[in-house]
């Protein structure tokens, strides 16, 4: 394809720089500062897409980010390999260079001749709400019928099939003074703003270049020199200042709460000779003392039949092409308008050499000087006339026109042969991220849009966001908006700008005389939302705009409605007869355009997603074979199968070796706090339900600890290292919110108390060694400590050293075993582990994992906290009453514990379950009922907690919380299976009797 | 997200905190003393106003201290922050202030 439609000279593309972007396979021709959709037109194609529903054919409609129709997939790096292409990107934000491959979507087998057009016969099925009438019913019909039917008929584009390869970058910045917007009011703005060097600004505008509405302008002047000198000026002085961060190519598009924005920037997709490795985007996240919003206006479509037909466009984006990409999208225009501003487009459309007629909605008495101007340039314009359609067929061919009466009435009709319009029905300020920031709008009839009014952050819109038009209106109030955001510090430079030509005449929908049942003028052209809907909607009762949104999806597309909300609003409100303002508006969400998932997920994916804690004994274990399985933000090794192995014959061996030998544990990730001041044993007296007064130092003991309503909140073994110093362990997932739970109390109930709480869990590595030979494994090692059963008894614990490495040593167990738990500091975890496990290998020691552990410490029935307990459980309840200090007058949780529903009969109580058939292994989570044969629903008297196969009771063991199930023992009931019901009877909850040197003292 | 000023450590952002709930709900000193019914409420009634709300925040990943703040709930403007054991601010005094 050459570029027929390339004026020969002039726009804001360098000649010099040729480049080719493959389109549906053939090879397009444009310059450096094309878009795709400039390449497109000046190639002589405007058919770039099929539509939602109807699979319309559908051009190109705007210049910029609004644009809702020329929607294409793009491999953005077709040369590295699959998974660069994305879907839905639009044509007119698709900065052409060098090695693109894009194709139009949503038809098949082609473009131009496309099977799914059939919808658009079909139309009347697809009326308004036609999801939630058609597929109501059969329900089942949903998953196999009709979901794969409309994926297949209506839809967008496709959606990746890979993972995206690039990578994006994440950014934090804070600014006195974020200008959203590069366009006059916003380069005004920033001048203003950071005249004083000690304010940092950073000034963000979507496009490749700033400017904003002035790129496409060559005839505006300010202070008598072309609009586009002053912008360079602008842009000249901002760059010449170390307090401002320009940001191109960035857009502005989510306003959170005390300005914090968020902005994306495009930062390799436009090069051709990004570096590998470069971030295809990068997110800012700005916090900015003040902000000025001067984010533009959108310019409505007008509402007739056939207004989709490629080729009709909206008017200011005509003359972008034609002025900025030096592109004639054709050669015989005709402008439709009730607004001014399109005569510039017909002006300078007609000075670039096409053919021009205007036809204007307006009567000739309600224009302005540009009706004069218009004829002046020998235009013909018609005013007062409407159009009734568009006629063609993949473009558009001609409009039929007609003059309105003055009674409303449709006059003779006119034929106009044409091959593009130039639409607009005026503009709409974008009140987006005003709107974001929670600030309220308001209705100004005198323009027909909701303007910004009362702000809630320290915000401030400029410009044509807030409804000015006039250029030197425009700039007048950038300079003042920089300078409020500072304070009023800079004084606003007066320029002097020529006039533009504002004001239009609002119409929802062209008056017609065609029968409105059989015609489809577009208002939501993503979503193919048609005027007959949105009335069919109404006349359905949907009445808030909100509904109306939903039930026909109108303002629902990626576009968000960026030109359609307002013809959508003012047509309801039309028809019920309210003003607009009764009718509201609806919420505008973030983001303003779509922002791909990589820019937000930034670096956070793969191991970046969640960081993985490793234990200091992680390497050896990775290298030994260990299956891991994640507890918290640690890595755990669940299970170490030899060759051969599956879970549970490793597990049978590791359960076994544990009772028979001895085994090796990695206990590091236990949560430990130390507890030191003169007043810690007061505090832990305060904290735990246990009374700690008695605990002598070297001393160890279970402590318990419960939230103020008397619920168990965490456990673990404390150690009183000395009169003023305790070791307290925590769950391994509790760490965090315990030491959060002491502190609270501490700082905000107690501060009188003298203690410091430091979390040491990372400080130490904590080897268990668990078993009968655990003793004969260990004493080689130890020096300053005898292991003696005298010396060194169950529950205490002892400070020496172990390989030669300072240890706290503790005689505790978790398995009912003889046990040791080896403290030494994290950095001699890996060679301490070693050396014991080396040495125990003439004792048999094995290796185990937290799915051993767990099966353990079932057989002699330890709870875990968070599989035993919920949050609503007493100490009573899971059988801890014993350490629950009935002597001390208060801690926390104490007064909640004789609350009369903690002491009511038939709470549920921690008990064991032993299924008929012993090799049945229930589910961690059935439910438990008494009677299978009553009716639904059943009453679920209890459900299982814990649940293993037992290598060492040889059976089936559980767990489980069952309503008064201590009084219950010996009771069959029926735990619920994947089939149905499985019959058990409830028993204590120990299930293994340890033999010889046991634990339990 | 929300801007939050630790008053140790000055403006950081929410994700720097965590909330604690509602401020100024002094734990009894005698519990025992207590009547089941204003245990209950010094356990679970809040006051969840629309408007200023005085809650306890932790600077949990920066100084680790607790504090209280007034924020305001419909525009979730924090109108000051304030050390533990220190008074409710009266609001009237600080809007004259600013
Ligand atoms: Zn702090």
């Amino acid at each position: 394809m050459s570029q027929p439609f390339r004026r020969a000279s002039g726009g804001r593309i360098d000649r010099n720089r040729p480049l080719t972007v493959s389109f549906n396979g053939k090879t397009l021709e444009g310059f450096a500062g094309d878009t795709v959709a400039s390449m497109l037109l000046a190639s002589g194609q405007h058919l770039a897409g099929r539509s939602f529903k109807y699979h319309r054919p559908r051009g190109i409609l705007s210049h910029g980010s609004d644009e809702p129709s020329a929607l294409l997939s793009v491999d953005w790096r077709h040369d590295r390999g699959p998974g660069y292409r994305d879907p839905n990107n639009r044509a007119s934000v698709v900065e052409a260079r060098d090695g693109l491959v894009v194709k139009t979507q949503n038809h098949w087998p082609s473009l131009a001749l496309d099977i799914g057009a059939v919808n658009d016969l079909l139309s009347p099925i697809f009326v308004a709400g036609f999801y939630y009438k058609t597929f109501m019913w059969p329900k089942r019909f949903w998953d196999k019928v009709y979901e794969p039917i409309i994926r297949k008929a209506a839809g967008l584009g496709e959606a990746p099939e890979y993972p995206d390869p690039d990578h994006y970058a994440n950014r934090h910045a804070h600014a006195d003074v974020l200008i959203v917007g590069a366009g006059p009011a916003g380069l005004a703005a920033a001048l203003t703003a950071s005249a004083d060097a000690s304010k940092r600004v950073i000034l963000a505008d979507e496009g490749a270049e700033p400017g904003g509405a002035l790129l496409n302008d060559l005839t505006s002047t300010i202070d008598g020199q072309p609009a586009m000198d002053w912008v360079e000026d602008a842009v000249a002085t901002l760059d010449g200042r170390e307090n401002v961060i320009l940001l191109p190519r960035t857009t502005g598009f989510g306003y959170y709460n005390h300005n914090h924005v968020c902005l994306v920037e495009r930062v390799s997709d436009h090069r051709a000779d990004a570096p590998e490795g470069l971030a295809r985007e990068r997110l800012w996240q700005v916090r900015a003392r003040q902000v000025v919003l001067a984010t533009g206006s959108h310019e409505r479509p007008l509402v007739f039949e056939n207004n989709d037909k490629p080729g009709v466009m909206l008017a200011e984006s005509l003359r972008a092409y034609v002025n900025r990409w030096a592109v004639l999208p054709g050669d015989a225009l005709i402008v439709v308008t009730a607004a001014a501003s399109a005569y510039r487009t017909a002006l300078d459309a007609k000075a670039a050499g096409m053919r021009v007629e205007i036809v204007d909605i307006r009567l000739g008495a309600d224009c302005g000087p540009e009706l004069a101007a218009a004829r002046d340039a020998g235009i013909t314009v018609r005013t007062g006339h409407t159009v009734i359609r568009a006629l063609g067929g993949n473009r558009v061919g001609a409009l039929v026109v007609a003059p309105i009466g003055t009674d409303g009435s449709i006059g003779p009709k006119l034929t106009l042969d044409c091959d593009c319009v130039a639409m607009s029905g005026g503009w709409t300020p974008s009140v987006h991220l005003f709107s974001q920031s929670r600030g309220k709008l308001a209705f100004d009839t005198e323009i027909d849009a909701f303007v910004p009014d009362k702000s809630v952050q320290a915000e401030r819109s400029a410009g044509a966001c807030r409804g000015l038009y006039d250029l030197g209106a425009v700039l007048a109030d950038g300079f003042a908006a920089g300078s409020d955001a500072i304070g009023g510090a800079a004084s606003p430079q007066p320029v002097e700008a020529s006039a533009a030509f504002t004001g239009f005449q609002p119409v929802r929908v062209l008056p017609s005389d065609a029968d409105p049942s059989r015609i489809k003028a577009f208002v939501d052209f993503q979503n193919d939302v048609t005027v007959k809907d949105i009335k069919l909607a109404v006349r359905e009762g949907f009445e808030s705009i909100e509904h109306v949104k939903r039930y026909t999806t109108t303002g629902m597309a990626t576009d968000q409605g960026k030109t359609s909300n307002m013809n959508a609003l003012g047509l309801v409100a039309g028809i019920l007869n309210r003003p607009i303002p009764a009718v509201g508006t609806t919420t505008f969400r973030p983001p303003y355009t779509p922002v791909s998932f990589g820019a937000l997920i930034g670096p956070a994916r793969n191991e970046l997603f969640d960081p993985v804690r490793k234990t200091p004994i992680d390497g050896w274990a990775a290298q030994n074979g260990a299956v891991f399985e994640p507890v918290g933000l640690w890595r755990r090794a669940r299970y170490f199968p030899q060759a051969g192995e599956d879970m549970q014959a490793a597990l049978a061996r590791e359960t076994k070796a544990v009772r028979s030998t001895v085994g090796i544990f990695d206990a590091s990730t236990l949560g430990k706090i130390e507890v030191v001041g003169p007043d810690a044993a007061e505090f832990m007296n305060r904290i735990y339900t246990n009374a700690w007064n008695k605990l002598k130092t070297g001393g160890c003991r279970y402590g318990l600890m419960l939230r103020e309503d008397g619920f168990v909140y965490d456990d673990g073994v404390v150690a009183r290292l000395a009169e003023n110093r305790f070791h307290v362990t925590t769950t391994t997932g509790g760490a965090p919110r315990v030491l959060r739970h002491m502190e609270d109390y501490l700082q905000t109930e107690w501060p009188d108390l003298d203690v410091f709480l430091t979390s040491i869990t990372e400080q130490w590595a904590v080897i268990a060694l668990q078993g009968p030979k655990a003793r004969d494994v260990l004493e080689p090692f130890v020096s300053e400590i005898e292991l003696s059963e005298t010396a060194f008894p169950h529950m205490t614990v002892k400070t020496g050293s172990v390989c030669g490495v300072p240890c706290r040593l503790f005689r505790v167990s978790f398995t009912g075993e003889l046990g040791y738990e080896v403290n030494v500091p994290a950095d001699y975890g890996e060679a301490v582990w070693t050396t014991l496990f080396n040495a125990g290998q003439k004792h048999g020691i094995t290796p185990y994992g937290t799915e051993a552990m767990h099966v353990l410490r079932a057989e002699v029935g330890y709870i875990v906290v968070g599989q035993e307990t919920d949050g609503t459980a007493t100490p009573d309840d899971v059988g801890l009453s014993g350490l629950v200090s009935k002597v001390k007058p208060d801690f926390v949780g104490k007064r909640s514990l004789s609350r009369p529903d903690m002491v009511a009969a038939g709470r549920r109580q921690l008990v064991g379950l032993l299924t008929k058939d012993p090799n049945e292994v229930l589910d961690e989570g059935a439910q438990v009922v008494k009677d299978p044969g009553q009716p639904i629903p059943m009453k679920m008297i209890g459900h299982v907690t814990s649940s293993y196969r037992s290598e060492n009771c040889g059976r089936s063991i559980a767990m489980a919380m069952i309503d008064d199930g201590r009084a219950r023992i010996g009771e069959t009931v029926f735990a619920t299976t994947p089939t149905g019901f499985t019959e058990a009877v409830i028993a204590p909850a120990v299930f293994y009797e340890v033999k010889g040197e046991t634990a339990d003292a | 997200m929300l801007l939050i000023r630790c008053p140790y450590c000055g403006e950081r952002p929410e994700t720097e905190f965590h909330c604690g709930g509602e401020a100024h709900i002094a734990r009894p000193d005698t519990p025992a003393d207590i009547s089941d019914a204003d245990w209950g409420s010094f356990l679970y009634t809040r006051t969840n106003p629309k408007g200023l709300h005085a809650e306890r925040w932790l600077h949990a990943h920066g100084c680790g201290r607790w504090f209280n703040a007034l924020r305001d709930t419909v525009s979730d403007a924090f109108v000051t922050t304030y050390e533990m054991g220190t008074p409710r601010p009266d609001p009237i005094s600080e809007t004259a202030k600013a």
